[in-house]
């Protein structure tokens, strides 16, 4: 029982508040860097708003079952995935043994709601996008984790939330050994991959394939995936603050440091995407594949050494 | 005003259709999305498809071939959705008025909101149209 009232007040809520606030900071970051002013900073709440009371369409050729059920399970896993971590966070729980896999689990979760959506809207571009996604999802996801194994080696093995925020609570973050920086940069770069940011914005190039496998979707079902986006816009780098830099601390002044610390994450991803051209999907999976891999391994050998 | 409507005018996302234009109008409109107009102030922003539209940004000389394909867009469109006529040729056929290949003007085909004239209207002009139009459905609700 109380555990659906974590997931109401933090998964649902607390994330979906929180999220939308950071995709507010994401656009006017990007406003900003190409000299614009930006939209108001209530512009993603009603934006969800807006798009809970339009029409939904249905395109004749969508499988009707499969079309509806994708975007609620986008939502549902980044907002369970978000309140795992937000209860270790928080201290309510010791967590379980695995607790980390099953955010990583998870955190896969939407990019496959968002795949099989597209493939369910029976639009060839949907279709396109789904095949990029899948192709996407199957390059970063090794390197991610890669790193992350790096991070439970350093913990002594530990593949709970809880004993890796108490480690770093007595060794000092993760990132600021060898294995753990060269962890982090990838990890890093993984997200912007995991968020579809430019430049690995492929499945949903907006000049080319026309929002990829959303193409088909209108009113609240956009709204779900909206949502689901801006919910990992959260969760993501919250996730990798967790593991990396010692999690957040909600007691006193602690709380400035959270806040820097998560708007500074949320800041590089949108720099990152503001400075970058997309690239193909070939490229992008010889780049993950390679050097980013190989960096994720380096990392991981160097956390086996002790560095 | 019900919230539905109130949240629409806050962000619309509009969708550019070009029926024949001779693409003066619509490198007007792309202008507005330029830093020196910046329309996401108002929560504007150019929709990919045109499921996510709630404005429908309409020019050219609604050509025989694309006027088929405008109803359709339009039929398509998630309700509620504003249309908006861009330009001399989508409000009156402009010079092309007599031609044999545009037989209708757009609001005989689809439901027009405002029209916006110009040859091409300016960015400036384009801005106020819509504020125009923001007021008009205000004080229709
Ligand atoms: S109104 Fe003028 S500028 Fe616009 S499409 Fe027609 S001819 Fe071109």
């Amino acid at each position: 029982m109380i555990y659906i009232i974590y997931l109401v007040i933090f998964g649902l809520f607390l994330t979906s508040v929180l999220g939308l606030v950071a995709s507010w900071i994401d656009r006017k970051v990007t406003a900003r860097v190409q000299y614009r002013v930006g939209p108001p900073f209530f512009q993603p709440f009603i934006d969800i708003t807006k798009l809970m009371g339009k029409e939904v369409v249905v395109p004749n050729t969508a499988s009707k079952g499969m079309f509806f059920f994708a975007p609620l399970m986008s939502f549902a896993g980044a907002v369970v995935a978000s309140t795992i971590l937000w209860i270790n966070q928080l201290g309510y729980t010791e967590g379980f043994l695995g607790d980390l896999f099953v955010v990583i689990y998870l955190l896969m979760i939407p990019s496959i709601g968002i795949m099989l959506g597209g493939l369910a809207s029976g639009n060839p571009l949907a279709r396109i996008g789904a095949s990029r996604e899948i192709k996407l999802m199957l390059s970063y996801e090794l390197p991610f984790i890669l790193s992350i194994a790096s991070i439970i080696v350093r913990s002594g093995n530990s593949i709970i939330f809880h004993r890796i925020i108490e480690i770093q609570g007595q060794n000092g973050a993760n990132a600021l050994s060898f294995s753990g920086g060269i962890a982090l940069i990838v990890s890093i770069i993984c997200i912007q991959a995991k968020l579809s940011f430019a430049p690995f914005d492929i499945p949903e190039a907006e000049t080319e394939i026309m929002a990829g496998p959303l193409i088909e979707y209108s009113g609240i079902y956009l709204g779900l995936y909206k949502l689901t986006k801006c919910v990992l816009l959260f969760t993501l780098p919250f996730f990798i603050i967790i593991l990396f830099l010692g999690g957040l601390n909600l007691s006193g002044i602690g709380i400035v440091y959270s806040i820097i610390k998560y708007i500074a994450l949320l800041v590089i991803i949108t720099l990152i995407r503001n400075t970058n051209p997309r690239v193909r999907i070939d490229q992008a999976m010889k780049f993950f594949w390679g050097p980013v891999t190989v960096a994720a391994i380096v990392s991981l050998v160097l956390a086996f050494i002790g560095l | 005003m019900s919230l539905k409507l109130r949240a629409l005018l806050k962000s619309p996302w509009v969708f550019h259709i070009s029926t024949g234009s001779c693409n003066n109008c619509d490198i007007e409109i792309l202008d507005c999305l330029t830093p020196r107009f910046d329309i996401e102030r108002f929560g504007m922003l150019l929709a990919p498809s045109i499921k996510h539209a709630d404005v429908l940004l309409i020019t050219g000389s609604c050509n025989r071939k694309s006027m088929i394909r405008v109803k359709k867009l339009y039929e398509q469109a998630p309700k509620p959705v504003v249309v908006v006529a861009i330009g001399e040729c989508s409000c009156s056929r402009g010079l092309f008025i007599h031609s044999y290949n545009c037989p209708v003007p757009l609001d005989k085909v689809i439901p027009v909101d405002i029209y916006i004239p110009g040859c091409p209207p300016k960015p400036e002009a384009i801005i106020a149209g819509v504020v125009k139009l923001i007021q008009k459905l205000k004080g229709k609700a």
